[in-house]
């Protein structure tokens, strides 16, 4: 793997993460994350768009005249959001009433429309590909981890539903951490959501900063010696 | 921290926060103290749980925001939203439920927010609201007051009710709680029954009085009186509570004598559940309410009318802790829009 290649990797998943740094795409966070399975179904759908329509738009970049390139870009997105919504009506029908307007919604998504015009129109098939993978993982994992702190503050389980997305085998997944927990409803309504991602948002930034300390620590005996030379 | 007792431009009199959070304090002690009279020793002990939940979590946020802990925790200022929070809350509520509203009123309301002085919202009606969408069972856990029922709860029962979920023998939950007033009449209209029969009927008939609930009109009585005298001390503007109850009673006088069988009176309105509590003590927070003189006036119309709606078309009993954030939201653009003309200036084009 090139450096570039560890760069975007890195952007997608940590640096540059569309749901804790660039907030992007809030509105189908902040609904359907009321449990881990939302969050998987809808991350995973928006993970296939993302690579799907880098994808494309970077093969066709070369013949994409600039001044209509966005309704192109548009095309190609509603294009693909359509297939996975036909696709998931068809094999996750139950998971697909339960997210309901947000996978056509997928569309609206601006984190996707924003890596089509900012990276995948002018980077190569393979690398805008890894963009969108890694960008569709970055928001994944923060709508699974938003999803199961819901679902395991406001109900007390995990995996609940599992058998919507993985099959009649996997309804054993769903365990139940507390017993008897009475349940935390504020945790599945609307304010859950934005206080969790506003407490998510306060933990990255605290890491960064707890990190660019101890850069500083380290770098800190090397500034005098930097100073006369400017 | 930003303290203003009202905007410019006048010189007034220089007070301290901690003088006026221990006066709202001291004007808190008899009404509160004729709630534990008539309510029993849940009031309390809730008190007690609030108080020492909303002072250790405002010290642990502190610390973590490296600010001074002893000036903060000396103040006053948590004390009022742990008073606020007991006498919100059922006499009857668990343990858990008076912390997790404390906790959620101290760090999430009031420090996130920047600390005192600068939160939006109201802490105590943040934390309450927190817990009733929540636990929408345990907020019905009121006992009946004082002189409705002839068994009382005692001190020993109180406690292991509180803290374990353990009753006293014989009795079952349904037997030791007893609806509000208000809950009551509400249940009641909603099944056409008519608000003469309900205040004479056989069980729920006790739990009213000449004008008010059982027990509610004395506490909220003394609330006003507490609430004169705090306005006599100017700890707080009279526009407030003044255009509050005054916009109420107008509404509930309206629709009480449109149709007398099916809306309470405006007295019953006025000394029932939270509303002096709300009046003088609740919406004249003198950080989330509005600072201006016109401003005052709308805020407490909106109160009221709000208060009005919740209670008597909305799906919770009292509607006071909505009420109230709901109109802090408007504070901001209340304050922008209501600025008082500074002396000489003309009308601002």
């Amino acid at each position: 793997m090139t450096t570039e290649q560890q760069t975007i990797v890195k952007n997608g998943l940590w640096t540059n993460n569309v749901a804790l740094v660039q907030l992007l795409g809030l509105c189908p966070l902040l609904a359907v994350t009321s449990s881990l399975i939302n969050g998987l179904g809808l991350g995973i759908a928006t993970l296939i768009t993302l690579v799907l329509s880098n994808t494309f738009v970077s093969i066709i970049r070369h013949w994409t005249r600039p001044e209509v390139r966005i309704p192109i870009f548009v095309l190609i997105i509603a294009s693909i959001v359509t297939a996975i919504e036909l696709a998931m009506n068809a094999w996750f029908h139950e998971l697909f009433l339960i997210l309901g307007i947000f996978i056509p919604l997928i569309v609206t998504n601006c984190s996707i429309i924003a890596r089509a015009e900012a990276f995948a129109s002018r980077n190569n098939i393979l690398d805008s590909a890894l963009d969108g993978f890694m960008m569709g993982m970055g928001f994944l994992l923060v709508l699974v981890l938003l999803g199961g702190l819901r679902e395991a503050i406001g109900q007390g389980t995990l995996f609940a539903n599992a058998h919507l997305m993985f099959g009649s085998a996997a309804e054993g997944l769903e365990f139940t951490l507390i017993q008897d927990y009475p349940g935390f409803l504020l945790a599945i309504l609307p304010p859950g959501a934005f206080i969790g991602l506003g407490l998510l948002i306060a933990v990255k930034n605290s890491i960064e900063k707890h990190k660019s300390k101890k850069v500083v620590l380290v770098s800190a005996p090397v500034k005098p010696a930097e100073a006369p030379a400017q | 921290m930003l303290f203003r007792k009202a905007s410019s431009p006048f010189i007034s009199a220089q007070a301290s926060v901690h003088s006026i959070m221990y006066q709202v304090l001291y004007a808190l002690i008899p009404g509160t103290l004729a709630a534990i009279y008539f309510f029993g020793w849940g009031i309390l002990i809730n008190l007690l749980i609030a108080a020492i939940i909303c002072l250790l979590s405002e010290a642990f946020v502190l610390k973590l925001r490296n600010r001074p802990i002893k000036a903060s925790l000396t103040d006053g200022s948590a004390l009022i939203t742990a008073c606020l929070l007991a006498l919100a809350l059922p006499p009857l509520a668990p343990w858990w439920l008076t912390a997790i509203a404390s906790i959620f009123a101290i760090v999430i309301a009031k420090q996130l927010y920047g600390g005192l002085g600068f939160n939006v919202f109201n802490p105590a009606m943040v934390g309450y609201i927190v817990v009733m969408i929540s636990f929408p069972r345990e907020m019905t856990f009121w006992v009946a007051p004082l002189g409705a029922v002839d068994h009382w709860l005692s001190f020993s029962d109180t406690f292991s009710i509180i803290f374990s979920g353990a009753l006293p023998d014989q009795s079952s939950i349904d037997s030791v709680t007893m609806a509000t007033p208000m809950d009551t009449l509400k249940t009641q209209i909603a099944l056409e029954n008519d608000i003469e029969s309900t205040r004479h009927h056989k069980v729920y008939g006790a739990l009213f009085n000449n004008f008010g609930g059982k027990g509610w009109q004395w506490i909220n009585l003394l609330f006003l009186l507490s609430g004169l005298w705090m306005i006599k001390q100017k700890i707080i503007d009279w526009r407030i509570p003044v255009s509050f109850l005054l916009t109420l009673l107008f509404i509930a006088n309206f629709f009480a004598v449109s149709d007398y069988a099916s809306y309470p009176s405006a007295l019953f309105h006025l000394f029932s559940g939270g509303t002096m509590l709300c009046a003088f003590f609740i919406a004249t927070d003198p950080i989330s309410a509005s600072t201006t003189p016109k401003g005052r006036w709308i805020y407490g119309m909106g109160i009221a009318v709000l208060v009005y709606c919740i209670r008597t078309w909305g799906g919770y009993p009292d509607g006071i802790a909505f009420a109230i954030v709901l109109m802090n939201i408007t504070v901001p653009l209340l304050d922008y829009y209501t600025q008082p003309k500074t002396y000489g200036k003309s009308e601002v084009e």
